[in-house]
């Protein structure tokens, strides 16, 4: 087995700024990594680089397809990244406005993917993405609603319907529960481990939240300053913490 | 009725067809690429017209860079040669380029047209161009010029397919009886400009040379004869063109497309041909208006 996606050397400036400094990050099949980090230590920059959204300055980027080929993002084309983009990845953004139509029926916006795939039967989109609405815990009878009438959580598992229904192999989430009220983004971590469990979905999540952190990844990367400080086994960094950010970052979620 | 009017002595001090050479010239290779690329909207060097926009300039452009001197020109306004603007256009040609012009779809080599495709079939060598105020099929969706060009690029034609999702989730049926969208050449979306829906199936695989004009949004584009168009649409909910289910008062026709015209004053109506020409050259019914 090799990795789904596996990254090198990615050094990215905006200015003075470096946002990313020599990343390397991989992530395997059915994994779910997540990436850590204070504000501004470019765990967003890291994301929306592997994914292609974003041309880093220097570094590389390799991604596996199912039929094992691979594929260089960094000198894809547009037209490469987006069939990718439709066919085997998802990116579930922080702020669900940012990806949903807010215009479009909550059956649009799951339908969409389907469609774009060239799925042209009215019935069977109709019935997949009622499909999907039950799988985030949506009832399927608010499908022609528009998400405008949605709560944020509601709105964010219609963006995790969205992403999924074309069965993606690996997932960008950036902070998917970010901004939700607390008790909202405990169900919502609870939706997305269930998830990830059943579809065996690849996962990079980029979140602040230790505690999520530990609920949902296999492996965590601890970003600071745009380098990759740390990384290894959820319980071994996060209970034998090595580097003293780590060992900060650890301690204050202990103390909170 | 529909004869063809001996050719006019064109005015003094036009070019032939008003446009000067090089401009035509331009035109023709924008109009040469479009044909080339079915479907494609090629950008063109839209120029001032004596006419506002939305009168038909890019259509009269296209007009007059395919235009020569045998030519016999047709040109209709929702079906019917007698309108205002179609009057208009006639005339203007006949007196900048002198050829003659014609009611009659069959006796015509080029047809310029707003809103409609003639009832009858188009023959090889014919030219139909089309009015054209809004080309980009997905303007409403992605107001974003750049965005939407790089759709057409990567023949990425999801968002329009939604749209026709959400008409059925709302109405039960595609919502739009005008101007649906189509796929040429199962490449390139495209707008068939505001046709009704009824006429899309006449761009299929039509013998003529079917041209589209915008002037205002300066675009080209053009459906090579025998070209594959095909109306969006969902398996279990195919397109269908949409006509008024009566006969035309006049001759009887049940096949061609109806205007609705009030008669009196009462709210008297009844459903004509909207193509005169078609409607003129059939036996009248015996108890016609
Ligand atoms: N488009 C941009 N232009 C200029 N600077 C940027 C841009 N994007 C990111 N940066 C800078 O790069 C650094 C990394 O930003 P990034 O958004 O990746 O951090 P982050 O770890 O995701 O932070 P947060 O937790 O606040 O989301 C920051 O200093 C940020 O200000
Ligand atoms: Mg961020």
């Amino acid at each position: 087995m090799s990795a789904l996606l596996q990254a090198e050397g990615l050094d990215l400036r905006f200015g003075a700024v470096r946002a990313l400094d020599g990343v390397a990050i991989s992530i395997w099949p059915g994994e779910v990594v997540a990436i850590v980090g204070e504000s501004g230590s470019g765990k967003s920059s890291l994301l929306r680089v592997l994914a292609g959204m974003q041309r880093a300055d220097a570094g590389a980027v390799l991604y596996r397809d199912a039929a094992g080929a691979t594929h260089s993002v960094l000198d894809a084309s547009d037209a490469a990244l987006r069939r990718l983009m439709r066919s085997d990845w998802g990116f579930v953004h922080q702020n669900a406005r940012d990806a949903l139509r807010m215009e479009v029926s909550a059956g649009g916006n799951v339908g969409e993917r389907l469609m774009a795939a060239g799925d042209r039967h009215y019935g069977h989109i109709r019935e997949v993405a009622a499909h999907w609405l039950e799988r985030v815990e949506m009832d399927p009878a608010r499908m022609d609603e528009s998400p405008k009438n949605f709560s944020g959580g509601m709105q964010q598992r219609l963006q995790i319907a969205r992403t999924l229904v074309t069965n993606p192999r690996l997932v960008f989430m950036d902070e998917p529960t970010g901004g939700l009220d607390v008790s909202v983004q405990a169900r919502l971590l609870d939706l997305i481990r269930g998830l990830v469990a059943d579809l065996g979905l690849a996962v990079l999540l980029v979140t602040h939240d230790i505690a999520a952190a530990r609920l949902l990844a296999h492996r965590i990367v601890v970003m600071r300053h745009g380098q990759v400080v740390e990384e290894g086994l959820t319980d071994r960094v996060l209970d034998d913490p090595q580097h003293p950010y780590t060992q900060l970052l650890v301690s204050s979620v202990l103390a909170a | 009725m529909s004869e063809t009017s001996p050719k006019p002595r064109p005015l003094a001090g036009y070019n032939f067809g008003y446009l000067d050479e090089a401009t035509k010239r331009m035109i023709r290779r924008a109009l040469l690429k479009a044909v080339c690329i079915p479907g494609h909207q090629v950008p063109f060097g839209a120029r001032e017209m004596p006419l506002p926009y939305g009168w038909g300039t890019g259509g009269i452009q296209v007009t007059s860079a395919v235009l020569g001197p045998s030519d016999v020109l047709k040109v209709i306004d929702q079906g019917a040669d007698d309108t205002t603007n179609a009057v208009s256009i006639r005339r203007f040609f006949s007196r900048v380029a002198g050829v003659a012009t014609t009611e009659s779809t069959a006796e015509a080599s080029i047809i310029q047209t707003r809103h409609r495709i003639p009832e009858t079939p188009l023959r090889e060598g014919q030219i139909l161009v089309y009015q054209v105020p809004m080309p980009e099929p997905l303007f409403k969706l992605e107001p974003r010029v750049a965005e939407s060009t790089k759709l057409h690029a990567l023949a990425d034609y999801g968002l329009m397919q939604v749209k026709l999702y959400e008409d059925i989730a709302r109405q039960g049926e595609v919502g739009t009886s005008y101007n649906h969208p189509v796929m040429v050449n199962h490449r390139y979306l495209m707008s068939p400009s505001p046709i009704p829906a009824f006429d899309n199936p006449k761009m299929h695989m039509n013998a003529g040379l079917q041209l589209f004009g915008a002037g205002r949004e300066k675009r080209i584009y053009a459906v090579p004869p025998y070209t594959d168009v095909r109306s969006l649409d969902f398996e279990d909910h195919p397109f269908k063109p949409v006509r008024a289910p009566h006969a035309c008062a006049i001759c009887g026709s049940e096949e061609s497309y109806l205007d609705e015209v009030i008669t009196d004053d009462a709210g008297g109506r009844m459903h004509v041909c909207s193509d005169t020409d078609y409607c003129a050259s059939r036996p009248p019914l015996e108890d016609a208006p």
